[in-house]
């Protein structure tokens, strides 16, 4: 039946039939993107470690995230929510021992002295600032700026003892695991940091 | 045919690393209207993929990008 359909039919008018279809559809989708117009991409992170070095990531990836038209959150549990407390974020420490990729390598049984953390920390802090990289404070500040959600962990405060008044303004109001998963759930990109 | 394209804004990124240049960048494109183009200058390697990156995610055209002794320019035009 469609094969005598087909016979019949003129090949300027199939041709013609096809682009009035493609034309038609292409108008439709159209109308319907412009009435439900697309969310933008999301992003969540957990930060759940305190040193100079882990908050890093989270912090460039979220502020990127945002200037890529997309929205970010961060979810700040255990050693990640140091970062939020006042007057954190400017003295996060880098900590060799353990650590066989740091600049300079040494036995551990170095690192472990008193006094190398901080050592390793000073001149960790001098490259960042010698090669003009962003500081931590300086990320977070354009974090909050931005836009980017910033979530403690309520469960960590509770651990630690750590007051709401404790944390740096612009955070918003502690939340638990169900609303960081339920903002995960939708999210594109999710990240354990 | 003439390359030169004109520049509504000068971005000056040099010495910025990574994600500074990117994040100047959508900062000084939400100053301009759409149609407008922002000439960006940076001296981060990094910025060459990602500001490709940039405008496949966000939409806005990059126009072109030049690179000469270690120096990148690039133009973006707005498009939203």
């Amino acid at each position: 039946m469609e094969q005598k359909l087909k016979e019949h039919i003129d090949p300027a008018l199939e041709e013609r039939l096809r682009s009035l279809i493609d034309e038609r559809i292409d108008a439709k989708l159209a109308a319907r993107i412009e009435k439900h117009p697309s969310r933008k991409k999301k992003l969540a992170v957990i930060v759940s470690k305190g040193t100079l070095e882990a908050a890093y990531p989270p912090l460039i990836l979220a502020t990127t995230a945002v200037a890529l038209d997309m929205e970010a959150a961060l979810f700040f549990t255990f050693f990640g929510l140091h970062i939020l407390k006042k007057g954190s974020a400017e003295s996060l420490r880098f900590v060799p021992l353990g650590n066989p990729a740091t600049p300079m390598p040494m036995p551990n049984i170095i690192s472990a002295l008193p006094g190398m953390t901080a050592l390793a920390t000073l001149m960790m802090k001098k490259t960042i600032a010698s090669k003009q990289i962003v500081s931590v404070p300086e990320l977070l500040d354009l974090a909050r700026e931005s836009g980017v959600k910033l979530w403690p962990c309520q469960m960590t405060m509770d651990m630690m003892g750590i007051e709401r008044k404790e944390l740096i303004e612009g955070l918003s109001d502690p939340v638990g695991a169900a609303t960081f998963l339920s903002y995960a759930a939708d999210a594109d990109i999710t990240l354990f940091i | 045919m003439s390359t030169e394209i004109k520049a509504d804004k000068v971005l000056d990124c040099k010495g910025m690393k990574c994600p500074m240049p990117i994040l100047k960048t959508k900062l000084a494109l939400e100053s301009l209207q759409v149609g407008q183009v922002l000439e960006m200058i940076a001296t981060d390697k990094g910025s060459k993929p990602d500001m490709a990156a940039f405008a496949e995610q966000t939409g806005h055209t990059l126009i072109s990008m030049k690179e000469a002794d270690g120096i990148y320019t690039y133009f973006i035009r707005k498009t939203k």
